[in-house]
């Protein structure tokens, strides 16, 4: 089969783009109000590229926390990339380290689980290139836009918009889900974990999706090798 | 804002790409455990299930704008629907839905 590049990718990453739109519109308007400049707020999201340690640093840098504190905040809400990327790993044709070291700037939540969904093994870089640079043109845009224009969009469509990235999810999902007990299990138990650390507010939202992901992983595996099956 | 916030953005910079890029980077051409594999390859789907819940109830303060939407999701994608019908459906559902509020 003739493996998908480029455009594939850009196809594939559509659904970020659009999911992204709201969430950086409302991020450069919450940037300007927070007192950052048009240059400052899309630096940040040139460079830093993750949506909600962009957003808790604002509320931090409104409350005059130390910067040495927000960076620290940032690395914790991130942690979990390690996860995702260790898992992309497995899913990405082998490739050289440079290549790799660049596309892993693009990893989010969101070109991680569009990626990391796609039915094909060994997925070519170019691929990923391009789920990463629909989504990152998306963030940096829109992230400008909302500073420029300095409003939102009107209320009926902001509310329903923040539906977006989570329909995405949904939409990733349940295609695997069909007839396929072990990715339910996986999603179920992943799911009643992290919603038992925010409720019982345990954990801080970077840390229970770390750890309710990993717990779940770990165990259907035991399950599955202990069964005998796969 | 003074140059403090350049540092910031810097540091934020740093510490976001380091758990991006090591995993990628350093596991490139290493063969792992097969049952850490198997662990890595469940992470997807598990990923998924924690980024839903219980966040796509919360999108709003109106937590019927989580739970319509989630219905909406989760009805048309058990349809067939691909991705961005899901998405783009789901969202017209919930501007159908402040209309009426």
């Amino acid at each position: 089969m003739e493996q998908r590049g480029f455009s594939a990718g850009l196809k594939a990453g559509v659904s970020i783009a659009i999911g992204y739109f709201p969430v950086a519109l409302t991020f450069g308007l919450l940037a300007k109000t927070t007192g950052l400049s048009l240059v400052e707020a899309t630096a940040m999201s040139i460079f830093v590229f993750a949506g909600a340690a962009q957003y808790i640093s604002l509320s931090l840098i409104t409350a005059g926390v130390a910067p040495a504190v927000i960076i620290l905040n940032t690395f914790i809400v991130n942690i979990r990339h390690f996860l995702m990327t260790a898992s992309l790993n497995e899913k990405m044709q082998p490739d050289a380290r440079w290549k790799k070291a660049l596309y892993a700037f693009g990893i989010t939540d969101e070109s991680f689980s569009v990626l990391a969904i796609q039915k094909e093994d060994n997925l070519r870089t170019t691929f990923a290139a391009g789920v990463i640079a629909i989504s990152y043109g998306s963030w940096v845009v829109f992230t400008a836009l909302g500073h420029l224009i300095g409003a939102n969009l009107p209320e009926f469509l902001q509310a329903a918009m923040s539906i977006a990235l989570y329909a995405m999810f949904v939409g990733l999902l349940v295609p695997s889900m069909r007839g396929n007990r072990k990715v339910v299990s996986l999603a179920v138990i992943a799911a009643l974990l992290n919603s038992f650390f925010f409720f019982t507010g345990w954990l801080s939202t970077g840390w229970a999706i770390l750890v309710s992901t990993l717990a779940s992983a770990i165990i259907i595996e035991l399950i599955a090798s202990k069964g005998g099956r796969s | 804002m003074g140059s403090w916030i350049w540092w910031t953005i810097l540091g934020m910079a740093i510490v976001t790409y380091i758990p991006r890029a090591i995993p990628l980077t350093f596991l490139e051409g290493r063969e792992l455990p097969p049952s850490i594999q198997n662990i890595l390859r469940n992470i997807p789907f598990a990923v998924l299930g924690a980024l839903i819940f219980p966040a796509i109830f919360f999108i709003q303060d109106n937590i019927w704008f989580g739970v319509i939407g989630a219905a909406a999701a989760f009805g048309i994608a058990l349809l067939g629907a691909n991705v961005m019908i899901v998405v783009l459906g789901s969202i017209a559902v919930l501007a159908v839905y402040s209309l009426f509020l």
